[in-house]
């Protein structure tokens, strides 16, 4: 399955006197089994558009093709795109409301009209991919749990859904290092097993280049640049001028290189780039 | 230089349910944060850090312990107001301090409710607007800028109090990194200026910014130095589930790899002089 999206817009209180084009002409694809990494500055639209990709939000203009369904056209049940398209959004944590961890998880499984066994089988998977242990936690008051715990937890509800293309809307701000870095290995699990789509909303640019397969970056609404991470990364001074940022390991080759010191390549990582600058000193 | 903060064995515990039951979330801390001083304060989610914040003005009072602010016994409910206004906070979530419609109205509604002259409140309004350097945004709708604009007119709050000492909690969580960048620097001037600092991080560059940092770990004050004291413990930190800023990991890592680099770097310019030199 793959996504294409096609000259979309959208306006916001169109027709009013504050009306703002929230996103203008987007088009890109996404390929099954691709991880994208998608980065902007605060309002350049990113949420705008992942709010789009599960139907939340109608464009004004352009379209959106899922797989082999055109999710903009008239007629559409909203409900089978939902159960394809998994969003989590910011802070899910504050979106745990059950008495207990299994029932939660068990809440959109449930409104599938999936069996109690099949329900019961994929919170448990769901619950386990997220990289808690299941049979411990099950029964244990999502609220009595540590914040990284309560957004897997958050997180297993999404997934339980089995959905081919799950949006993850910063789904580390806020975590101290450990917990961050628990969560991006999650990620890449989630994607090993499930081998869906993801797209990875995050400003941090670290994460952004080692995680994807492929990086979309919007400005004011635009999609600027969309490439491989090595691509977008190495146009530095214009994401700069974005309010972006470039990893730490590139800004650090970046004022290598500028001092005269001849490293290749892009360095998406701090090994990569201690590598080459070890292979240097030698 | 004085202690302007000074934490006395501080216990801390919260009633978690009806029959009493607690949860001890500050366990025996006890430390000094010096007049005009940058302190950072380091820990992983759970670990006492905004309850630490909490204590310090007054928002919550100590279990048993003492904090004293300039003096003043935290505990003594006489001083609570005098406290307050020494001690100004800023949160994670700009959108969760923001009341007002206009930006300079926002910044105005702290001193308003001081009971401080209209003319000497449009004095501080416009001073703190310039040193955030949103001033030109003065008419604006809060909800029309960005985090970093909002959070910066979250500090402008605070600074027209006319604090002694601000506590950051988490102020750049929610950002994107030019957002990250403008606070920060807001941050150092006002520090610049002679405003006691604490800022509550996960950030490890940013820590590493700061003249001493405070690890605390499971209500535990783990480690109290300056950063290049704290950043050489990367082992004990990985531990505390924590990091080490990335000039440090470069570090580390070209070590790993033979490469002989002196403990101490903090900062990318300085590795990168370091590597050139």
């Amino acid at each position: 399955m793959s996504i294409e999206v096609r000259g979309l817009t959208h306006i916001y209180s169109e027709g009013l006197p504050h009306e703002s084009i929230a996103i203008e002409d987007v088009t890109f694809k996404a390929e099954a089994g691709q991880l994208v990494g998608i980065i902007g500055h605060t309002g350049s639209g990113k949420s705008t558009l992942m709010q789009h990709l599960n139907g939340l939000l109608k464009p004004k203009s352009g379209t959106i093709v899922i797989g082999e369904t055109d999710i903009t056209a008239d007629g559409v049940v909203m409900r089978d795109i939902r159960r394809k398209i998994g969003l989590v959004f910011q802070y899910p944590e504050y979106q745990l409301f059950e008495e207990t961890v299994a029932k939660d998880v068990a809440f959109g499984p449930r409104n599938l009209g999936l069996s109690e066994e099949e329900i019961d089988a994929r919170i448990e998977e769901a619950v386990e991919m997220v990289g808690l242990d299941y049979h411990a936690i099950k029964n244990v008051s999502p609220f009595d749990l540590s914040g990284g715990q309560k957004r897997r937890v958050a997180i297993a509800g999404v997934i339980a859904m089995k959905p081919e293309v799950l949006i993850l809307d910063e789904p580390t701000a806020g975590l101290n290092p450990k917990a961050h870095e628990d969560i991006l290995e999650m990620v890449k699990t989630i994607h090993r097993n499930e081998n869906n789509i993801i797209f990875l909303v995050s400003h941090n640019m670290n994460d952004i280049a080692r995680m994807s397969d492929k990086v979309l970056v919007m400005d004011h609404g635009k999609l600027v640049m969309d490439g491989t991470p090595e691509d977008v990364f190495s146009r530095g001074e214009e994401l700069k001028a974005m309010g972006l940022d470039v990893p730490d390991s590139m800004e650090i080759v970046s004022k290598l290189k500028a001092k005269g010191m001849d490293i290749k390549g892009a360095c998406l990582t701090m090994d990569e780039a201690a590598d080459k600058i070890a292979e240097i000193l030698k | 230089m004085t202690d302007f903060i000074k934490i006395e064995n501080l216990v801390f515990d919260y009633i978690k349910n009806e029959d009493g039951h607690t949860i001890r979330a500050i366990d025996d801390v006890s430390f000094t944060v010096e007049r005009g001083s940058f302190t950072a304060v380091i820990g992983q989610n759970g670990s006492g850090k905004s309850t630490l914040a909490k204590n310090i003005n007054g928002l919550l009072m100590p279990t048993s312990g003492k904090i004293y602010v300039d003096g003043l016994d935290t505990s003594d409910e006489a001083n609570i107001w005098d406290i307050r206004q020494k001690v100004a906070m800023v949160f994670q979530n700009p959108d969760n301090q923001i009341v007002s419609s206009i930006v300079e109205d926002d910044v105005a509604f702290g001193p308003e409710n001081l009971g401080i002259d209209p003319t000497e409140i449009r004095t501080r309004v416009d001073e703190a607007l310039v040193g955030v350097e949103m001033y030109e945004h003065r008419k604006k709708a809060p909800h029309l800028l960005s985090g970093g604009q909002k959070q910066r007119i979250a500090i402008a709050g605070a600074v027209a109090m006319e604090p002694e000492c601000i506590v950051f909690d988490e102020p750049t969580a929610m950002l994107d990194p030019k957002g990250r960048k403008e606070v920060l620097e807001v941050i150092r001037k006002l520090n610049a200026k002679g405003i006691t600092v604490l800022l509550i991080t996960h950030f490890m560059e940013e820590a590493a910014q700061a003249d001493k940092i405070a690890v605390m770990d499971d209500g535990v004050l783990k480690m109290v130095g300056t950063p290049d004291e704290i950043f050489l413990r990367a082992e004990e930190l990985k531990a505390l589930s924590l990091g080490v800023p990335p000039a440090v990991d470069l570090s580390m890592k070209l070590r790993e790899r033979g490469i002989e680099v002196p403990e101490g770097i903090l900062d990318i310019d300085e590795m990168v002089e370091y590597l050139c030199r």
